[in-house]
């Protein structure tokens, strides 16, 4: 091991170290001055992005350490980057929260450093196990942070439900893995990559069991039908600090367990895979969308939501095309941000630690606080895919890959469960614009919250009237 | 030709939605000075449209004051304005609506200072649209205006505004994605979103057929079309006045523009073969709409489905080329259709808006919109009622208004096309004139129906304002419709020529 490969993972490196750091650090610590853990984790993330930053790949090349279990290229950097950002702006928002519900604990910080650890090791896999390794450290640290809120009955069922069917999951991926070693003879995704072309694959039979299990295993890590059962239970069930966090980040890293098994590895195999994923895509789809509509429950809507986005970012996946994984990609971090955006917003109504769950909290919010009303406003319709805000362009830009792939079927079908989802989105606009508010309770927010939830809402219509930046970056990522 | 080196178009466009935006944030005490402000930028727009006007060039059927810069390079998609006859007259049209409907909102109440920015927005939003020459900027702004309109149906509506304003929103997002799937397919094929290169694009019949299809849904429920009309009277009803006037003045013409800008070029040979789909729903909504107007009892829904069959005259003109050639070799026939059918735009964005207007002022006083609330009106406001009955004799199609001109023209191009569709057009001056009359002669005339009647007060000053000023464009536009006309008949006459020629490959 040379210090050169050493130097590659710097980043990983540094949050690994700055994590354990933090988890000593809070031990001396005192109540009052927890600040100082916040500050901290949020300084090791912007520190941590100096250093991807300046050890930037540029597009098209393509680093390789530790026998090739660890690749840096242009995707891993630039999705990395954005996990700092979901990251530090899950902080920010989760502090305030964690402090009325008196959850503001050390490990909260320690456990999303692991997480986002997790996910970067995901990003930068070159090889099946490094995957899961990935794969499990996130897992594991979101086990727990699901039930950060130990005397919390809910958040303990939704902690012990994620565990069990997290872990099926992971053994189902595991099978595939070791299926797909057995018909290849590698780990390596690159290896196995050129098995697929060039032949060399032992049992083809055995393959396609493994590709079907690995498909699965993503498809539940994602919460897409018929593998989405957990998702409403665990994004009700956790603290709405943590809802915030695993709608977001985690995101980023299954999309890279997609792209990296399915592109990077099997991608010889589109042809099988790509059906494979229409049909949980249309599923996903349609069934997120229509249960969306019978949600009172505004985490529970959006876990619903959530599913339905999936669907769409499996769209561009399933294209198979370097525009599909960028669409894919512009996504994926996109609907970080709106979901960050909007979870922050029920924090925002949330008093003395009690969440503001039901949508008819809402009510009346254009008249408490245009401000954040329009802020919200702008959340909703870019969840909805009305232009000019930026999650149009991340739906448009997945149903052309689709498109292009000959999925016009799909593409329809898409475009027609957007519609449907446009309804529970209004709801909200409706309950905060058109409805009187049902409490005159004034809305606080310490700075930082209120400065990067304004950002947060503002980049809805500044993404999507200057797309044209993000799209190129995500193009980029892929080499074109 | 062109003098102005300025972005003329963007400044008509982002000088209504900059100050719009600044409008929402005004402190809700401050209504004075939004109103002001609103005012001031409305006639501003206008101005700067008119210098637009002043500098176009009408012997030519090329975009004018282009703008043109990379907007997302990765997708080759622009930032690419231009006018020609067949949007400038829109553009103008919308600039001025906008000034009246803030005149007319001078005594909204409750958030005065958002109700005036979702106006000036929402007319930066239609402009662009008006103005757009990439695909992608069309749509964008297409779908964008849906924001302030579901805001300002759903804030300042009446009692069933929800209702009426997610139907709204709902039903013109279910057409327009079918477009957003055309847009796309169409990119894929060609490598671009320009409309010029897609004008050009050779395609096969099959195709434009599925292209043509794609693209009635979103403008059909636009217009709105029968069948699918059906959100317009309820969104009409519930809007505040100055929704249903930019509603029916503007937003219904969106829908018209966007056959003649991507259908008709686009895809004229899908059109041509699907000519018979589109004058046959014109029909039903000239005589069958019609009829249902005859039968309402609410003013503003009377109006609206009155706006459905006005609006079916349109669909009608654009596509009665196709048959006239059919019969005919000279293009002449094909031109007046489709003059008639854009002058029938024009015309009805002035009428309708003047009517909805009207409207409201019997409802700020009265707060009712039945029928069955009023009569007598005449006697107590009669200044009022010499407005009222001009704007619906020019509804009913009054030789010497303007709603004459563009039905004249369009019957009388259908007689080149078929009797029978002449014939059934034509069914509109009686069925026009019969529940315009009637509504006329329940509402302003006969006995004072009750003490609220007796009550009334006339017009004060703003009411003036509007009120006279589309009169006088009413009846200028129907004594001396040549200047419109004339600005629009390079584009018409390059359009014809465009869309008889046939694209397939």
């Amino acid at each position: 091991m040379s210090l050169n490969e050493l130097h590659l993972a710097l980043p990983e490196i540094l949050i690994a170290t700055m994590a354990c750091v933090v988890l000593i650090a809070d031990l001396f610590v005192t109540e009052q001055r927890r600040g100082l853990t916040h500050t901290l984790a949020i300084l090791t993330l912007v520190f941590a992005a100096i250093v991807t930053m300046r050890l930037m790949m540029a597009p098209g090349e393509v680093a390789t350490a530790f026998a090739e279990t660890f690749v840096r290229d242009r995707f891993s950097d630039v999705l990395k980057l954005f996990a700092y950002l979901t990251l530090a702006m899950a902080f920010v928002y989760a502090k305030h929260f964690l402090r009325s519900a008196g959850l503001f604990k050390g490990e909260f910080y320690a456990l999303s450093l692991f997480a986002l650890l997790g996910v970067m090791i995901m990003i930068s896999a070159g090889s099946m196990l490094t995957l899961y390794l990935g794969l499990e450290l996130l897992a594991l640290s979101s086990y727990s942070l699901v039930a950060l809120d130990r005397d919390s009955e809910l958040g303990s069922e939704a902690g012990m439900k994620y565990f069990v069917l997290g872990s099926l999951a992971s053994g189902i991926l595991l099978y595939g893995i070791s299926l797909i070693y057995g018909a290849t003879g590698s780990l390596q995704l690159s290896t196995i990559a050129t098995a697929l072309i060039s032949g060399g694959v032992s049992d083809s039979l055995m393959l396609s069991f493994g590709l079907a299990f690995v498909v699965v295993g993503i498809s539940f890590k994602l919460g897409a039908v018929p593998f989405h059962m957990w998702l409403p239970d665990v994004y009700q069930g956790a603290p709405a600090g943590v809802t915030l966090l695993i709608s977001s980040l985690p995101k980023l890293g299954y999309l890279a367990l997609a792209i990296r098994l399915l592109a990077d590895g099997l991608g010889g195999l589109h042809a099988d895979w790509k059906m494979m994923l229409a049909v949980i895509a249309a599923a996903s789809m349609v069934l997120g969308n229509v249960v969306a509509i019978a949600q009172s429950n505004f985490k529970r809507m959006l876990a619903y939501s959530t599913i339905s986005h999936v669907g769409f970012i499996l769209l561009g996946i399933l294209a198979g095309s370097a525009a599909g994984y960028a669409a894919a990609m512009f996504y994926t971090i996109v609907y970080a941000l709106m979901s960050s955006g909007a979870f922050a917003v029920m924090i925002l109504l949330s008093r003395d630690g009690v969440e503001a769950e039901n949508i008819d909290d809402f009510k009346g919010l254009g008249r408490r606080s245009p401000w954040y009303a329009l802020m919200m406003l702008m959340i909703m319709f870019s969840l909805a895919g009305v232009p000019v805000f930026v999650g149009f362009f991340a739906k448009w830009q997945v149903i052309a890959a689709a498109i292009d792939a000959g999925f016009m079927w799909l593409s329809i079908l898409a475009v027609l469960t957007a519609v449907i989802g446009a309804f529970y989105y209004l709801r909200i606009v409706k309950l905060m614009y058109f409805d009187e508010p049902e409490t005159a309770a004034p809305i606080q927010a310490p700075i930082d919250f209120r400065a990067v939830l304004t950002v947060n809402g503002l980049a809805m219509l500044g993404l999507g009237v200057f797309s044209g930046g993000l799209i190129g970056v995500c193009v980029n990522a892929f080499g074109g | 030709m062109n003098a102005i080196h300025w972005p003329l178009l963007s400044l008509v466009i982002w000088l209504p939605i900059f100050v719009g935006g600044a409008l929402l944030f005004l402190a809700e005490a401050r209504a004075g000075l939004a109103r002001t402000i609103a005012l001031t930028a409305a006639i501003a727009a206008l101005a700067l449209t008119l210098v637009a006007v002043s500098g176009f060039d009408s012997t030519t059927a090329v975009m004018q004051f282009v703008e043109k810069t990379v907007w997302i390079e990765a997708f080759s998609i622009h930032y690419h304005l231009g006018v020609d006859g067949l949007s400038l007259p829109l553009i103008v049209l919308t600039a001025l609506i906008t000034v009246l409907v803030v005149i007319a909102g001078w005594g909204i109440k409750d958030r005065a200072g958002q109700y005036m920015g979702a106006f000036l927005i929402l007319s930066g939003l239609m402009t662009g649209m008006f103005a757009a020459l990439d695909a992608m900027l069309f749509y964008v702004f297409f779908e964008a205006m849906l924001v302030p309109m579901f805001l300002i149906i759903g804030i300042w509506g009446g009692p069933n505004r929800i209702v009426a304003t997610v139907k709204f929103f709902l039903f013109t997002f279910f057409g327009s994605v079918f477009m957003l799937i055309g847009l796309i397919w169409l990119y894929l094929q060609s490598g671009s979103f320009a409309l010029a290169d897609w004008h050009a694009m050779p395609l096969s019949l099959n195709a434009q057929i599925w292209i043509f299809l794609a693209f009635l849904i979103a403008f059909a429920v636009k217009i709105p079309m029968w069948p699918v009309h059906t959100w317009l009277p309820d969104a009409h009803v519930e809007a505040p006045t100055g929704g249903s006037v930019v509603l029916a003045a503007v937003m219904l013409k969106i829908g018209g523009y966007g056959l003649v800008r991507f259908s008709l070029p686009i895809a004229p040979d899908g059109a041509a073969a699907l000519d018979w789909l589109v004058i046959g729903l014109s029909l039903v909504a000239i005589v069958y709409i019609g009829f249902v107007a005859l039968a309402q009892k609410d003013m503003k829904k009377l109006i609206a489905y009155s706006s459905i069959s006005h609006m079916g005259f349109v669909t009608l003109g654009l596509f009665l080329s196709f048959a006239i050639l059919r019969n005919t070799d000279s293009l002449d026939g094909a031109v007046l259709g489709l003059s008639g059918a854009m002058v029938q735009m024009i015309s009805h964005g002035f009428i309708s808006g003047a009517m909805f207007l009207a409207v409201g002022v019997l409802y700020d006083r009265v707060h009712s919109r039945d029928i069955s609330a009023y009569g007598g009106v005449a006697n107590t406001m009669p200044w009022f009622a010499m407005f009222a009955v001009l704007f619906f004799m020019a509804n009913s199609g009054l030789p010497g208004t303007s709603g004459f001109v563009g039905e004249f023209m369009v019957i009388l191009a259908a007689f080149k096309a078929n009797f029978w569709f002449a014939f059934f057009a034509a069914m509109t001056l009686i069925l026009g004139a019969s529940y315009s009359l009637w509504l006329v002669k329940r509402v302003f005339y006969g006995e004072i129906a009750n003490d609220t009647v007796a009550a009334l007060s006339d017009l004060n000053a703003r009411e003036w304002i509007t009120l006279t000023i589309l009169a006088l464009l009413t009846l200028g536009l129907g004594i001396w419709p040549y200047p419109l006309i004339e600005m629009m008949d390079a584009s018409v006459v390059a359009l014809v020529d465009h869309i008889t020629t046939t694209k397939i490959n």
